[in-house]
C-alpha cells in the first residue's frame, strides 16, 4: 500500500452519451473514481455496463460520436484532464498515461515491425531514438519475460503468439514509467494459463514501480487476484465500491452479491446445490429506468427501487453503495449461499439425488481405451464410444517439399483419442486453445470428416459425415454452439427455428410442432410470445436458450455443448447452466462439454477428460480433477484459475506461452517442451504410459502417481481450503 | 512468400490459357463461318471461302487450330489485315498500342496521385463536408459515361464557346486528337494527348477514389490507430506513418484492375476523339469484319492486363510482411 | 411468401426509405430514377408523338423550352435535321435502355446469384474450377467483350425466326449476362462462403437438411442484403455500358430513338447544325446515369448500416 494520501486520479460525476442516430445517450452515469500511487483498482461490470466507455474517458479520448457530459471532473495529479485541450492531452498520453488494450493483435500495426512501434513511444515520451531508445527497449522486453528481444524486435505483430503480443503491448506502455495506467481487459482471449503469465507480470511490474492503474475486466477472479479497491459497474452505474477483501467478504448491493455467487468456484459441482444467478437482463442504454437501474432483476426490490433513484451512499469504512436497502444487506437480509468447500474430500461423498435418471448403478465413470492402461468397464450403458479417433488436416507443400517430391507432415488437431460415454452423464473436455477438442466434438458430430479411428453410437458404427447419417443418428446427436450471435438464423423467428427440427427430426406435423415448440420454449424458461420474436430481439442469454430448445427438440440422446455460456456474461451464464443441469434431469441426455473453463466443466460435469496437442493426458471424475494427483498439465491449468476469492492464494505454475504447432510435434511426452514436472530424457523420447489411479482416475505420464500426488498435496485446493 | 509466387504464377498461366481459349473460340466455335465472314458475308463466292478456309487451316480439328493460332500468336505471326490493305496485323497492332500506351499513361499519371488524393480526404474527413463534396463529385461528374465527358470536352468546349478568347486559347492548348497523325513521336503527340487523357482520367478518379476512401475509413476504424494516437504522437504522424500504410497497400491492386478498367474507356474515348490507337482500330476492326485484326487487338490487351495485374500483385506481396501467411 | 418474410421486408424497404431520406442526395437520385422509370413505362403515353420517326416537322426548329415561363412550346427540345421531335424521341428512348439494363441486370442477378451460392456452399473442386474461370474471364476489358461478341454475332447471317437470330437481335441482353452473371457470383460466392461456417447452418447440417432447403432456407435470406446491393451497382453498369454500346454504334440500330445512338448520329459536322439534337439525349443520359449512382450508394448505405 502506497502511504501517500495524494490522489492520483480523482473523478466525480462523470457522464459519457453517445451519438445514436441523431440521439445522445448517456452510456455512463455520474462516474466517481479515487486512485492513489501505487494502486491497482479493478472496474467490473458486464458487457454493456460502460466499463470500456470508462476506459476511454479516462484517457479523455473519445471517439467522434461520445462526449463527456458537462459538470463532471477528471482530474489527473494537477491537471484537470476535461480542460485539456488534444495536443495537450498528447503530452500527458506520451508519457504519463498510458493505455493497454484488450485485442493486443489488433492493437498493434501489422506492417510495421515490433522494434520500430515500441520505439516510437521512447521518441514521443522522452525525445531518445536511437541504441539509446534501443538498450531501453531490450531492457523493457527483458522485464516483460519476452524471450530472444532482438528478434522480437525485427518481427511482426503476426508472427507472435497472442500472449507476446500482449507483452509487447505492455512493454510499450511501462516502457515510459507512467504515472497511470488504464487496462482494458488485457487478458480477455487469452488462454488461461497464459492470463494467470500475464496478471503474475504485472502485478510485479506495478509493484516494483509507482504506478495507479485502474484495471478494467469482466472476470471476478481477476479482480480478486490483482486488485485492491473495486468498482462493480451496472448498466452506466457504480454499484459499490469497496476494498477487495469486504467487496467479496460483505457485499453490500444485491447485484455484487448475484455476481459473486453466479460464479463456479473451482470443484463446485451440481451435484451439491445449484448455481446462484441472476433473473433477466440487463436493461438496453435507450430505456435506461427512472429508478434504480437494477430493480427489474433484484430479489429485494420494493417499490421505492422504482420509484427513485437510490444516491450512491459513503458508508462509514469508506465504502460506496447505491441501494435504497444496503442496511439491509448488512444485516444479512440476503446472504450468500455458504462458500462451497467441495476442494475437501467428504468422510461420505454425496450421493447424486435425481441427477442422473437411472439410480443405483454404482460409479458411472468414463473410461478411456488406452493401448497400455487396462481400464475396468463399468455396468452403465454405454452411450458412445469413441476409439482411436484421429483427424489430420493436410498441409499443402511448400516449394522445397515440391523440388523434394517430399510430402509435408499434417497438422495432426486430433491424434488417437479414446473416450467412452454413458447415457444421462456429463463429460467435461478442457484444454487451452489450441487443444483439439472443437475438431474432436466436430468429428463426433459429423461436421468434419475423421481421417481414422471409430465412433459408436449405442453400439453401432456410426458413419463419418452428417451427409452420410440416418435419419435416427442424427436425431440422437445435437449440438449447442458458442457464438450466440450466429447459432440462430437472423431471418428465422423463435417458432420456425424450434419447430424445424420437430417436424424433420421426428416427423411432427406443422400444428403439433408449432405445440411443442411452445412447450420447448417453456421448458428452457422462455414465456411464449418468444415464439414470434426473431433473433436480432433477443439477449445473449435467451438466443442460447433457443439454441437449447433446438437441440432438443428431435430428444437426443447426446448433445455435444461447444463452449456453451463462455460467450455470455457471468450472471446470464450461472442461469443457462442451471437450465442444462436441470434439463439433463428432465430428459436423461447425456452431454459431451466442451470449455475452457475449469470450474464451470467441474461444475457440471460428472467426469473430465484433460486434452492437450489432439491427446487426452488425464481422464478421472470430476471431482478428482480438483485433488492431487494431477497430471502436470491438469496441475497448471488448475493452478491457473483466478479464483474469485481474495483470500486465495496459491503458488502458480506458469508455462511458457507457445502452444508447440500441431503440425510439428513434440517426441515423446507432447508436453515436455512446456513441462514443469519434467523429469528427463524419458520425457523427450518415450510416450509416458497410462497409470490408473482410485476409481478409474487416469493419467498419462512418466512419473508415478504416487510421487505426483506427493509433490502435489497442498499446492492449490488445500490452499484454498483454509 | 514462395508459396505465393508458385500459385500467383499458376494463376497467371491459368488465366492466360482461359482468355486466349475464349477469345479463340469466341469467333470459330458460334454458329456461321467464319471463312465465309472474313470473305465478305453472302457476297463471297464458295471458291473465295474455300481459299480462306485452307490459308487459316480451318479444315483441322478445333485443338490443332487452336495450337496453330496460339503458337502463332506468341512468335508474332499475327497474319494479314483485311481491313487495312496492304498492312501486316503486327505492325499496324504495335503502332497503335504504343499510341495508346501514351495515352493510358499521361491517364494514369493524371488520375492515380488525384484520385488517391481524394480518396484520403474523402476518408478522413468520413460524412464531413469535404467527404460529402468528393461523393457527390464521384458519384456525379466523373461517373459519366466517357462519350458524354468527351464529347462535351470537343463540342461544347472547343465548338459552341469556341468564340470566346479563352476557348479560342484552351483549343490552341488542347487540340482535337484527330489531326494527329499515327506515328507521330511523343513529343509530337503530347499536345494532343491531354483532352482524352483528361476524360479518361475522370471516370477512373471516381472508381480509384471511392476505394481509396473506403480503405482509409476501414482502417481509421482499427485499433491500432487508438494505440498509434495514445502514444502521444501527433495526429498527422498517426495518418502518414499508421494509417495511410496500410490504407494504400491495396490500391496498388486497384491500380492494376484500373488499368483494365481504363483499356474499356480507352475504345470509346479514341472513338470519340478520333484518336489513333488501338481502341479505335479494334472499333473500325470489328466494324470491316476483320475477324483477325480482332482477335490479335484481344490478345494484346489481355496479354497487357495480365502482366499489369501479376505485378500488381507481387508488388503487393512484396511490400505486405502479411502476405506469407498466405 | 409467408405474411412474417413480407412483414421483415416491410420493415426493410422502410429503413431503406428512412436512411436514403437522411441524405437527400440519394434520395434525389431515387426520385428521379422513379421519374425515368414512369417515362419508360408510359413513354408513348407521354410523348406528344408517339412516333418517334414522325418526320412531318420543320427541320433544324430550336427548342421551345423556356425554363423562365415554364412553357414547353411546340417542340421543347426541337427537331433534328430530319425533322423528328427530339423531345418525343427522348421520351420514347427511355422505354429500350430500362428494359435492356434492367433485364439485363436481373438476369445477371439471379443467374450470378444461383451459381455463387451453388459455388460457395459446395467449395472443394467444383467451386476452384468455376472460380477460377471467372476470374480468367473478369481479365478480359469488359467492352472488350461486349465489343468481340457483339462485332461477331451480328456479322454472322442467320435464317429469320432461327433462335441464333433472335439471340443476334437480343445481342446486348446476352452480353450483359455474359459480362455480370460472373461479378454478381462471385460477390454471392464470396458472401455465402461467410455465412456458410456461421453456426446456424451448421446446425441444419446436424439436423441432416437437403443442400437445396439449406442454400434456399438457411443461407440466402443472409446473401440477400449484398445481392441488393450488387444488383443496384450493376443495374448502374449496365445503364452506362448500353448507353456507350448505343453510341458506339453496336446498340440499337438506328432509327431507333436510342440516346447513345441519337448522341452519335448528331456529333461532329451536324452538331454545329443542331446542338439540341445532341445535347438533349447526352443531358438524359447524364442524369439517369448520375440518378442511379445516388440511388445505389444510398441502396448500399443503408443494407450495410442494417447489418
Amino acid at each position: 500500500m502506497s502511504a501517500t494520501d495524494r490522489n492520483l486520479l480523482e473523478v466525480d460525476n462523470l457522464t459519457i452519451s453517445y451519438r445514436v442516430e441523431d440521439q445522445w445517450i448517456p452510456a455512463v452515469r455520474d462516474f466517481r473514481l479515487r486512485l492513489q500511487p501505487g494502486q491497482i483498482v479493478g472496474l467490473v461490470g458486464e458487457s454493456g455496463s460502460g466499463k470500456s466507455t470508462v476506459a476511454l474517458a479516462l484517457m479523455h479520448y473519445l471517439s467522434s460520436n461520445g462526449r463527456v457530459e458537462s459538470g463532471g471532473r477528471l482530474q489527473f495529479d494537477d491537471e484537470d484532464l476535461l480542460r485539456k485541450s488534444n495536443a495537450e492531452m498528447r503530452q500527458l498520453w506520451a508519457k504519463r498515461i498510458k493505455f493497454v488494450p484488450q485485442n493486443a493483435a489488433a492493437a498493434l500495426n501489422p506492417s510495421i515491425k515490433i522494434g520500430r512501434q515500441v520505439m516510437e513511444v521512447l521518441k514521443a515520451a522522452e525525445g531518445i531514438d536511437g541504441h539509446e531508445a534501443y538498450s531501453r527497449m531490450m531492457q523493457m522486453f527483458h522485464d516483460v519475460n519476452l524471450v530472444d528481444p532482438e528478434r522480437v524486435a525485427e518481427r511482426y505483430p503476426h508472427e507472435l503468439s497472442g500472449g507476446m503480443q500482449q507483452r509487447v503491448t505492455i512493454a510499450m506502455a511501462l516502457i515510459s514509467n507512467p504515472e497511470l495506467l488504464i487496462m482494458d481487459e488485457p487478458t480477455t482471449g487469452l488462454d488461461v494459463t497464459t492470463e494467470a503469465v500475464i496478471l503474475d507480470l504485472v502485478r510485479g511490474l506495478i509493484s516494483e514501480r509507482d504506478t495507479g492503474v485502474v484495471y478494467i475486466t469482466h472476470n471476478l477472479g481477476v479482480v480478486a487476484q490483482l486488485c485492491e479497491r473495486v468498482l462493480v459497474l451496472y448498466a452506466g452505474e457504480i454499484m459499490e465500491e469497496a476494498s477487495v477483501l469486504d467487496l467479496f467478504q460483505h457485499p453490500r448491493h444485491p447485484y455484487t452479491l448475484g455476481l459473486i455467487s453466479s460464479v463456479p468456484k473451482p470443484g463446485q459441482n451440481k451435484s451439491a446445490a445449484q448455481l446462484q444467478s441472476i433473473a433477466g437482463n440487463p436493461p438496453a442504454l435507450t430505456r435506461i429506468p427512472g429508478g434504480c437501474v437494477f430493480a427489474e432483476r433484484c430479489p429485494l426490490v420494493i417499490d421505492l427501487c422504482r420509484e427513485r433513484k437510490p444516491p450512491l451512499e459513503t458508508l462509514g469504512d469508506g465504502r460506496l453503495v447505491r441501494c435504497h436497502r444496503w442496511e439491509e444487506m448488512e444485516e444479512g437480509v440476503l446472504s450468500s449461499p455458504p462458500i462451497p468447500r467441495p476442494l475437501v474430500p467428504p468422510v461420505n461423498p454425496p450421493r447424486l439425488s435425481g441427477g442422473v435418471p437411472q439410480g443405483g448403478k454404482g460409479r458411472k465413470t468414463l473410461h478411456p481405451i488406452t493401448s497400455g492402461g487396462n481400464w475396468s468397464g463399468g455396468n452403465g450403458q454405454t452411450l458412445m464410444q469413441v476409439s482411436d479417433l484421429m483427424k489430420h488436416f493436410p498441409v499443402e507443400r511448400n516449394l522445397r517439399e515440391i523440388l523434394g517430391r517430399t510430402e509435408p507432415s499434417p497438422i495432426r488437431a486430433v491424434d488417437g483419442v479414446d473416450l467412452q460415454l454413458r447415457a444421462g452423464q456429463t463429460l467435461g473436455l478442457v484444454g487451452e486453445s489450441g487443444s483439439g477438442k472443437t475438431t474432436l466434438a466436430r468429428l463426433i458430430i459429423g461436421l468434419e470428416e475423421r481421417s481414422g479411428g471409430g465412433l459408436q453410437l449405442l453400439g453401432m458404427d456410426v458413419r463419418n459425415s452428417v451427409r452420410e447419417r440416418s435419419q435416427d443418428v442424427l436425431s440422437k446427436l445435437q449440438m449447442v454452439f458458442q457464438n450466440p450471435q450466429n447459432s440462430l438464423n437472423p431471418y428465422l423467428s423463435v417458432r420456425q427455428t424450434i419447430r424445424r427440427p420437430l417436424m424433420k427430426l421426428r416427423g411432427f406435423s406443422a400444428a403439433a410442432a408449432d405445440a411443442e415448440a411452445l412447450a420447448l420454449l417453456e421448458r428452457v424458461n422462455l414465456r411464449a410470445e418468444y415464439a414470434e420474436r426473431y433473433p436480432d430481439e433477443l439477449s445473449g442469454g435467451e438466443k442460447q436458450r433457443v439454441a437449447i430448445a433446438r437441440a432438443f427438440a428431435s430428444d437426443p440422446d447426446l448433445i455435444i455443448c461447444d463452449e456453451p455460456v463462455s460467450a455470455l456474461d457471468v450472471s446470464v451464464q450461472s442461469a443457462v447452466l442451471n437450465l442444462l443441469a436441470a434439463l439433463q434431469d428432465d430428459h436423461g441426455s447425456a452431454y459431451l462439454f466442451i470449455s475452457h473453463n475449469l470450474s464451470v466443466v467441474g461444475y457440471l460435469a460428472d467426469t473430465i477428460a484433460v486434452m492437450y496437442l489432439g491427446q487426452l493426458f488425464e481422464v478421472g471424475e470430476a471431482r478428482e480433477l480438483f485433488q492431487a494427483p494431477y497430471h502436470p498439465y491438469t496441475e497448471a491449468l488448475v493452478s491457473a484459475i483466478p479464483v474469485p476469492d481474495p483470500l486465495h492464494s496459491s503458488e502458480r505454475i506458469l508455462l511458457s506461452d507457445d502452444l508447440p504447432s500441431a503440425q510439428n510435434l513434440p517426441s515423446g511426452c507432447r508436453f515436455h517442451t512446456r513441462c514443469p514436472r519434467k523429469i528427463g530424457e524419458i520425457c523427450e523420447t518415450d510416450e509416458p504410459p497410462w497409470r490408473q489411479g482410485d476409481a478409474g482416475h487416469l493419467i498419462r505420464c512418466h512419473i508415478p502417481l504416487e510421487e505426483l500426488t506427493i509433490a502435489q498435496s497442498g499446492l492449490i485446493p488445500l490452499d484454498a481450503v483454509d | 512468400m514462395l508459396q505465393f509466387l508458385r500459385r500467383r504464377f499458376l494463376f497467371f498461366f491459368f488465366t492466360y490459357l482461359v482468355s486466349s481459349l475464349t477469345i479463340f473460340f469466341l469467333l470459330r466455335v458460334l454458329p456461321g463461318d467464319p471463312a465465309r465472314v472474313i470473305a465478305g458475308g453472302r457476297e463471297a463466292t464458295e471458291a473465295q471461302v474455300a481459299e480462306i478456309r485452307e490459308e487459316l487451316g480451318l479444315n483441322a480439328s478445333l485443338p490443332q487450330q487452336y495450337l496453330t493460332w496460339a503458337a502463332d500468336f506468341l512468335r508474332g505471326e499475327w497474319g494479314d489485315t483485311i481491313a487495312f490493305r496492304g498492312a501486316v496485323n503486327r505492325d499496324l497492332i504495335i503502332e497503335r498500342s504504343v499510341n495508346s500506351a501514351r495515352l493510358a499513361l499521361v491517364a494514369l499519371l493524371l488520375s492515380v496521385p488525384l484520385s488517391l488524393a481524394l480518396g484520403v480526404i474523402a476518408g478522413l474527413f468520413e460524412n464531413k463536408l469535404p467527404d460529402i463534396l468528393i461523393s457527390l463529385l464521384t458519384l456525379s461528374v466523373v461517373s459519366l459515361p466517357e462519350f458524354v465527358t468527351g464529347l462535351f470536352l470537343i463540342n461544347i468546349v472547343a465548338l459552341r464557346w469556341g468564340r470566346s478568347e479563352l476557348a479560342a486559347s484552351l483549343g490552341w492548348w488542347f487540340p482535337s486528337s484527330s489531326a494527329v497523325p499515327a506515328n507521330a513521336s511523343f513529343a509530337e503527340m503530347l499536345p494532343f494527348l491531354w483532352l482524352p487523357a483528361f476524360a479518361a482520367t475522370l471516370v477512373m478518379l471516381a472508381y480509384i477514389s471511392r476505394l481509396t476512401r473506403a480503405g482509409v475509413i476501414e482502417e481509421l476504424k482499427r485499433d491500432y490507430v487508438r494505440t498509434a494516437a495514445l502514444k502521444g504522437i501527433p495526429w498527422r504522424t498517426v495518418i502518414w506513418r499508421h494509417v495511410l500504410r496500410n490504407a494504400l497497400l491495396p490500391t496498388i491492386t486497384v491500380i492494376a484492375i484500373s488499368i483494365s478498367w481504363l483499356v474499356s474507356g480507352l475504345v470509346v474515348i479514341e472513338y470519340v476523339f478520333g484518336f489513333p490507337g488501338l481502341g479505335s482500330l479494334l472499333i473500325a476492326a470489328i466494324e470491316r469484319r476483320d475477324l483477325l485484326l480482332v482477335q490479335a487487338i484481344a490478345m494484346v490487351t489481355v496479354t497487357v492486363i495480365l502482366f499489369a495485374n501479376l505485378f500488381a500483385d507481387v508488388a503487393y506481396a512484396l511490400l505486405n510482411p502479411r502476405v506469407e501467411l498466405a | 411468401m409467408k405474411l412474417e418474410t413480407i412483414s421483415r421486408l416491410y420493415v426493410a424497404i422502410k429503413r431503406t426509405a428512412r436512411s436514403q431520406l437522411r441524405h437527400p442526395q440519394s434520395a434525389a437520385g431515387t426520385l428521379l430514377v422513379a421519374f425515368f422509370l414512369i417515362l419508360a413505362l408510359f413513354g408513348p403515353q407521354l410523348a406528344p408523338h408517339r412516333n418517334p420517326n414522325d418526320q412531318s416537322h420543320d427541320v433544324r426548329v430550336p427548342p421551345t423550352l423556356d425554363l423562365g415561363a415554364l412553357q414547353l412550346g411546340e417542340h421543347p427540345f426541337g427537331t433534328d435535321r430530319l425533322g423528328r421531335d427530339v423531345y418525343s424521341r427522348v421520351i420514347l428512348g427511355a422505354g429500350s435502355i430500362f428494359r435492356i439494363a434492367g433485364l439485363g441486370t436481373l438476369i445477371s442477378v439471379i443467374l450470378g446469384s444461383a451459381l455463387g451460392l451453388f459455388m460457395g456452399y459446395q467449395g472443394g473442386w467444383v467451386d476452384e474450377v468455376i472460380g477460377r474461370v471467372i476470374d480468367a474471364l473478369l481479365a478480359i476489358p469488359a467492352l472488350l467483350l461486349a465489343l468481340v461478341l457483339i462485332g461477331i454475332i451480328r456479322n454472322l447471317d442467320f435464317a429469320a425466326g432461327s433462335w441464333q437470330a433472335a439471340l443476334a437481335d437480343n445481342v446486348i441482353l446476352l452480353v450483359i449476362s455474359v459480362l455480370y452473371i460472373p461479378i454478381v457470383a462471385r460477390v454471392a460466392r464470396s458472401t455465402t462462403l461467410d455465412i456458410k461456417t456461421r453456426e446456424f447452418v451448421e446446425a441444419a447440417q446436424i439436423r441432416g437438411e437437403s443442400q437445396f432447403y439449406i442454400i434456399f432456407r438457411e443461407i440466402l435470406p443472409s446473401v440477400i442484403p449484398s445481392l441488393v446491393v450488387e444488383a443496384s451497382l450493376r443495374f448502374s453498369y449496365a445503364i452506362f455500358l448500353v448507353a456507350s454500346l448505343g453510341f458506339l454504334g453496336f446498340g440499337a440500330r438506328p432509327p431507333s430513338p436510342d440516346w447513345g445512338l441519337m448522341v452519335n448520329e448528331n456529333r461532329g459536322g451536324f452538331y454545329q447544325l443542331t446542338p439540341w439534337a445532341l445535347e438533349f439525349p447526352a443531358l438524359a443520359i447524364a442524369i439517369l446515369v448520375i440518378a442511379v449512382n445516388l440511388m445505389s450508394d444510398g441502396i448500399r448505405r443503408a443494407v450495410q448500416k442494417g447489418t
